[in-house]
């Protein structure tokens, strides 16, 4: 529908600047929705997307500028007016209570607090009219712990139908969605918007703004730097605007295989409280090959990381290191192994946050010959390996005494990087290399990554991101409910049939 | 050894049971409010001290017994507000403050007492409230005597324990109180503010743990003297977590302790003097503890208990 053609629009933002100490997240941004329209607003992370839209909701106040909802001006730093103005926000952190019922939380806050009695079956009637209308199948009496993420999402969403939402903000919606998923979400925005509501939504993912919006808002580094009818664009400009420069993919050269370095026989892992134990894996990873496992996160990736990482040892099967079978398997023997680890959290496992450069660039290697001397630490040593990581990766670090806290993720992820690959490990474990980087440090990464295989190393990516995974690797597995698939070549599957076999579907 | 099977089947026992609950009952449902709301209140002992004392001076300067029951109530959630602006909107270690409003509470009534009446050597009495058969019910047999010739104190114990579940799990406000203990975050995106939420839930629940204090001066004795509340505090953060943060369950464990507790009494006086005493001082916590591993081992903590919560955040 045409903007002008239905006279207030359903948001006006005026000239919104928030600062956080000296760094402009939003700097004076403007823009309409109008109704029934749907607005994608893309951007890197860090371009400002969720302050923006927190602004919008009242978690933040802006320190400039205004929002109007229909017309009127929405009083800032108030969830409360917000929802009354009749705009509803699904967070990407889900704002659900778990151990309570889907009714609960969807109820929560929309009878007046004083009441006597929570009137529940007026408000199940009333989710499950909304349920019907908009192809939003929930369980209203089960726990929320007990839903998919899909389907706790379909309640996130409910909860602003619950209270009339005429303006819908979703915050990367697709982040922790299947394929299949992503397409029933993108239905039921269709159907929102055929009952007359706008919805703006967040992501970065070009595919996903090409094919839901009508229009495309880009930010970067906290300003509007385009905007664009979804009709009138493509991939290509809607990346340039995004990045500021031309994008091109990396280039993957043709390298041998080579020989079998890492092999996992009938391997299972121990169940536990948290994550899906591993059941009954096969998996070989050769010289010179990039070995991409595509999944939906929480089916066994971290097991699979920790397998290779010896945070974690098979209770069946066994694990091979080039030609010999391994009985002792620990960290410490992982690392004597010559794997080379990128976890997946570089905050909580690859680097200790309050400590310097230096110290954390040998967290791993401290006993070395090279960095320590009948049991005490060279420093000298210790900071020259440092240097010479921050000079070859360019990591942007005022000096390797610096606190590691104090650095972007793109450049603690050099660092982990070039600790890892330092000694020309043979096996490689990137897991969610370029998770939460921007596009630059996602092409650094990924060519760093390229190299090593090229040098000869053998490399298994764990990633969420489809594109990367088919950007990179030479054979792709899946991985889903714990069972690994058998590996294909690149080119061999689609990626809607890995999506299928991602939701635990045998491949077509 | 014929006797000790025996005491279980007298009514004084279970009276005595029942009686000894009740302050505990207070107690627990005023912690669970707290615990619920995700704060967790370790100025419990200190609160149900000043309650005690509270209660007690004011029918001592000539107000009526229902008047200490309000005062008292006053009085916790004054320490209530304490402990919440320290812990919610300051989103202080609810540990530190928890334990620091125990210690507070506690000297500061030592100290008024000792302001109030300096030249007393033994503990002034008043006349406590009395026990009141309900008509009809206490005729039953068996648990007539037990349940329905109490104080009203007692019955009011009961009586909240109905109106703490119904209100946890029948009211929207419940419901609120319930998700802020959950995810704050989900009360503040549906519009409520999770401050006023946490900071009236520690007041309220502040509150009843007063009354638990000054159920001991007002009904179960008739004057207060230091270190009357022995403990129970504590007692009732285990019970807590006994109950899996359920009002009824809650109510059950406190009557289990209690009835522990009377038990060891009466073993006592049979086993006269052979044992050192101690040792059946000891039987209901180490009997608790045993409960405790039993039954809550399993238990579903609030999620968000002991996090503080700051807008905006993220």
């Amino acid at each position: 529908m045409d903007a002008q053609s239905s006279p207030p629009p359903a948001l006006r933002l005026s000239d919104i600047t928030k600062r956080f100490g000296s760094l402009t997240a939003n700097d004076a941004i403007s823009f309409e929705l109008g109704q029934g329209e749907v607005i994608a607003l893309l951007g890197e992370n860090g371009a400002g997307k969720t302050t923006l839209m927190n602004i919008l909701f009242g978690h933040y106040v802006a320190d400039e500028g205004s929002v109007e909802v229909f017309g009127k001006p929405l009083p800032p730093g108030d969830p409360k007016a917000a929802l009354a103005a009749g705009v509803g926000m699904v967070h990407q952190h889900f704002t659900l209570a778990d151990n309570m019922s889907v009714i609960d939380n969807i109820a929560l806050g929309t009878q007046p607090l004083l009441r006597l009695k929570l009137d529940r079956s007026a408000a199940r009637a009333k989710i499950d009219r909304l349920a019907q209308d908009f192809g939003l199948a929930v369980k209203a009496d089960a726990l929320v712990a007990d839903l998919s993420v899909g389907e706790r999402q379909r309640v996130e969403i409910l909860k602003a139908l619950y209270r009339d939402a005429r303006v819908l903000i979703l915050d990367e919606p697709t982040a922790v969605l299947t394929p299949t998923e992503t397409e029933a979400l993108f239905k039921t925005l269709k159907l929102l918007v055929a009952k007359g509501l706008s919805v703006i939504f967040i992501s970065h993912k070009l595919n996903e703004v090409m094919m839901a919006s009508d229009r495309v808002l880009v930010l970067r580094a906290g300003k509007l730097s385009g905007e664009r009818r979804t009709a009138e664009t493509n991939r290509h400009e809607l990346a340039a605007l995004m990045v500021g420069h031309e994008v091109t993919p990396p280039v993957v050269a043709k390298v041998e295989r080579g020989a079998l370095l890492y092999e996992l026989k009938g391997v299972s892992t121990a169940r536990r409280a948290h994550g899906t134990a591993l059941k009954d894996i096969e998996l070989a990873l050769h010289g010179g090959e990039i070995t991409g496992v595509a999944g939906v996160s929480g089916n066994g990736q971290a097991a699979l990381a920790g397998l290779l990482a010896g945070m974690e040892a098979p209770v069946s099967g066994t694990v091979w290191i080039k030609d010999a079978a391994v009985t002792a398997w620990s960290p410490l023997a992982a690392l004597n192994a010559g794997i080379a680890r990128v976890p997946e959290d570089r905050h909580r496992q690859g680097a200790i946050a309050d400590m310097s450069v230096s110290e954390n660039v040998i967290a791993e290697r401290y006993r070395d010959r090279r960095f320590s001397r009948a049991g005490l630490v060279d420093w000298t040593a210790a900071r020259a390996f440092a240097q010479s990581i921050i000079d070859d990766y360019e990591v942007k670090c005022p000096s390797p005494e610096a606190r590691i806290r104090l650095l972007s993720g793109g450049n603690m992820q050099k660092l982990i990087l070039g600790r890892a690959l330092d000694p020309n490990p043979s096996v490689i474990l990137a897991n969610q290399p370029s998770r939460g980087l921007d596009v630059g440090a996602v092409a650094y990464v990924h060519s760093r990554l390229l190299e090593a295989r090229s040098r000869g190393a053998a490399v298994l990516l764990i990633s969420e991101d489809l594109e990367e995974l088919l950007a990179l690797s030479d054979r792709i597995v899946v991985i889903s409910a714990g069972r690994l698939s058998k590996p294909s070549a690149r080119g061999e599957l689609s990626i809607s049939q890995i999506g299928a076999m991602m939701a635990g579907h045998e491949a077509a | 050894m014929m006797d000790a099977v025996e005491i279980l089947f007298t009514a004084s026992f279970w009276v005595a049971a029942i009686r000894i609950a009740s302050p505990l009952i207070f107690a627990t449902l005023g912690e669970l409010i707290c615990e619920r709301a995700g704060v967790l209140n370790l100025g419990i002992e200190g609160i149900m001290t000043a309650g005690a004392f509270a209660g007690w001076f004011t029918v001592y300067m000539g107000g009526d017994l229902w008047t200490g029951v309000l005062v008292a109530a006053l009085v916790g959630m004054a320490f209530g507000l304490l402990h919440s602006f320290l812990t919610v909107p300051l989103g202080l270690s609810q540990h530190v403050v928890g334990i620091g409003v125990t210690l507070l509470a506690t000297s500061l009534t030592y100290y008024v007492y000792r302001l109030a009446l300096p030249e007393v050597t033994s503990p002034p009495k008043i006349e406590p409230f009395q026990p009141w058969p309900v008509p009809g019910l206490s005729k039953l047999p068996v648990v007539g005597e037990a349940l329905f010739t109490q104080t009203p104190l007692t019955y009011l114990a009961f009586v909240l324990v109905i109106v703490v579940a119904w209100g946890l799990y029948r009211t929207p406000l419940g419901l609120a109180v319930r998700a802020v203990g959950e995810n704050p975050g989900a009360v503040e995106a549906q519009g409520i503010s999770v401050t006023a939420v946490r900071m009236g839930a520690v007041m309220a629940g502040s509150a009843l743990m007063a009354i638990g204090g000054a159920f001991l001066t007002m009904s179960a004795f008739n004057s207060f003297f230091f270190n009357m509340i022995n403990g129970r505090g504590w007692v009732c953060i285990a019970l807590v977590v006994f109950g899996s943060w359920r009002p009824g369950k809650a109510l059950l464990g406190a009557i289990l302790f209690a009835a522990f507790d009377a038990y060891q009494i009466r073993l006592q006086q049979l086993s006269g003097g052979v044992v050192p005493y101690q040792v059946f001082l000891m039987l209901p916590y180490a009997l608790s503890i045993l409960a405790l591993i039993v039954v809550a081992r399993r238990a579903t903590y609030p999620k968000a208990l002991m996090v503080p919560y700051q807008k905006g955040e993220r």
